[in-house]
């Protein structure tokens, strides 16, 4: 998985938009693709494509159960849907000056790189910087102007910072914006998870349940985007899981960041 | 156009060629941005049938594959203003999301399995043929299934396994004793060929 990579935006690169189009990329390509894709029109008109030729192979028709939509329609009375993403006209400032002093991480993160291989810190600056267009197919592509996902959450007026300091030394901090309905998790200096181990982070939902979310890249300085909505969430937990992620948590959180306000 | 509320319950309106109803679509998912979730049904009863088959298709499982089309709708209404018309038909952007998680359904689930002993006792997946049983025909697929027609024997499998195999290019050059590097290049060549055959996108 880590072979065969070209040094930077050449030919191959290009090539990767049919694999992209139907989530067949390794995550370090999908990373790095998406990268790419905020440079270059060209790929993110191909995908585009690409996603629409995709998108009918899946022709067979199955009707869900209907009380699936019964459940569908009663729980989306609890989410709020997301604002429009800025487009046209007026930028959004960029995040160092949208942001006042208590949102810092970005900085904070280039403390770490000396302890990492070069690579590795360069794969985590990608990771950092796509962690939130995954699910959002076509809004989040947008040309470098743009903030992404977790920088207009950390740039969020309404954002929330919860620290929490680890007795090894490390820092996590959870922001979280009600505004944006998302949270960001930064880390610094965080040791990694044993071996055969990830971190995984949760958002509790206002029932209190414990919903999966996205798995800590492995890296000890991190700035990731949760998956899952954080309008109404009420807790971001952080466990110790298996490779691979849990779908319920198998030991009790390291950390709890408690978002009832 | 007006909501389609009154639609009968999971009857889908779809059968139409893809984009038919891109428009109205569209619209909806304008108005479930808003809160409106009338829209938002129709939304649903105009796409269910598509998405549930794709997730099942990937997924299997059919109880893991219900989990995930609620999954999937409830990304849809959380994120209908992110929806971009000039970049596709709401239909596409829909089911790259319903793909999206049912590709992560099963490789978490793969992932977990890996290391865990309780895997045989699940419930064993059906397999292919089962699942394909259960799906219907529909002038949409048939169409689908002339545009395959034109690809390669090698462009078709490594799309099918990458698309409803939930297979990165990497094990799909495994899998077709293809050299590293090459199955991505056949995955991208087929979907341009379909595209150009079916006339989507551009």
């Amino acid at each position: 998985m880590t072979d065969n990579k070209p040094t930077s935006g050449g030919d191959d690169v290009h090539a990767l938009s049919g694999a992209y189009a139907v989530d067949a990329l390794e995550p370090d390509e999908r990373a790095r693709f998406e990268a790419h894709l905020r440079q270059c029109a060209d790929c993110r008109d191909e995908v585009d494509s690409l996603r629409e030729a995709a998108a009918v192979l899946g022709a067979d028709e199955v009707t869900p159960p209907a009380a699936l939509r019964d459940r569908l329609l009663a729980d989306i009375m609890a989410v709020r849907p997301l604002p429009p993403l800025p487009t046209e006209g007026p930028v959004a400032a960029p995040v160092e000056e949208a942001a006042p002093a208590p949102v810092v991480p970005l900085d904070s993160r280039r403390r770490g790189l000396s302890r990492v291989p070069l690579l590795v810190a360069a794969a985590a600056v990608l990771i950092a910087g796509v962690g939130g267009a995954i699910l959002k197919p076509w809004a989040d592509d947008q040309p470098g102007t743009q903030l992404t996902a977790a920088e207009r959450v950390l740039a969020a007026e309404d954002a929330i910072r919860i620290d929490k300091h680890f007795p090894d030394g490390a820092d996590a901090a959870v922001v979280v914006s009600r505004s944006e309905g998302r949270a960001v998790i930064l880390t610094d200096d965080m040791a990694p998870a044993p071996e055969g181990k990830a971190y995984q982070l949760w958002l509790q939902t206002p029932a209190g349940e414990l919903e999966p979310d996205r798995l800590m890249p492995d890296l000890r300085d991190a700035t990731v985007l949760l998956d899952g909505d954080a309008s109404r969430a009420t807790g971001v937990g952080i466990t110790v899981e298996p490779d691979g992620g849990s779908e319920q948590p198998t030991s009790d959180p390291i950390a709890f960041y408690s978002l009832d306000s | 156009m007006d909501p389609v509320q009154d639609n009968p319950i999971g009857v889908p309106l779809t059968g139409a060629p893809l984009g038919a109803d891109a428009s109205d679509l569209g619209s909806l998912l304008k108005r479930a941005s808003r809160g409106d979730n009338e829209a938002f049904a129709g939304i649903y009863d105009a796409t269910a049938a598509r998405v549930h088959g794709l997730v099942l298709r990937v997924v299997r499982d059919p109880a893991q594959s219900e989990e995930v089309t609620q999954e999937v709708f409830l990304e849809v209404w959380r994120q209908s203003s992110r929806y971009d018309a000039e970049r596709g038909s709401a239909l596409a952007w829909l089911m790259t999301i319903a793909h999206r998680k049912a590709v992560d359904r099963v490789r978490s689930a793969e992932a977990a399995s890996r290391r865990d002993e309780t895997y045989e006792q699940r419930n064993h997946t059906p397999d292919h043929d089962t699942t394909a049983e259960a799906a219907q025909a529909s002038m949409e697929a048939r169409r689908v299934r002339a545009a395959l027609a034109h690809l390669t024997e090698v462009q078709r499998e490594a799309i099918e396994l990458a698309y409803f195999g939930g297979y990165t290019h990497t094990e799909v050059a495994a899998l077709l004793d293809l050299p590293v590097g090459t199955a991505k290049t056949r995955i991208r060549d087929g979907l341009i060929r379909l595209r150009d055959t079916i006339g989507v996108g551009r």
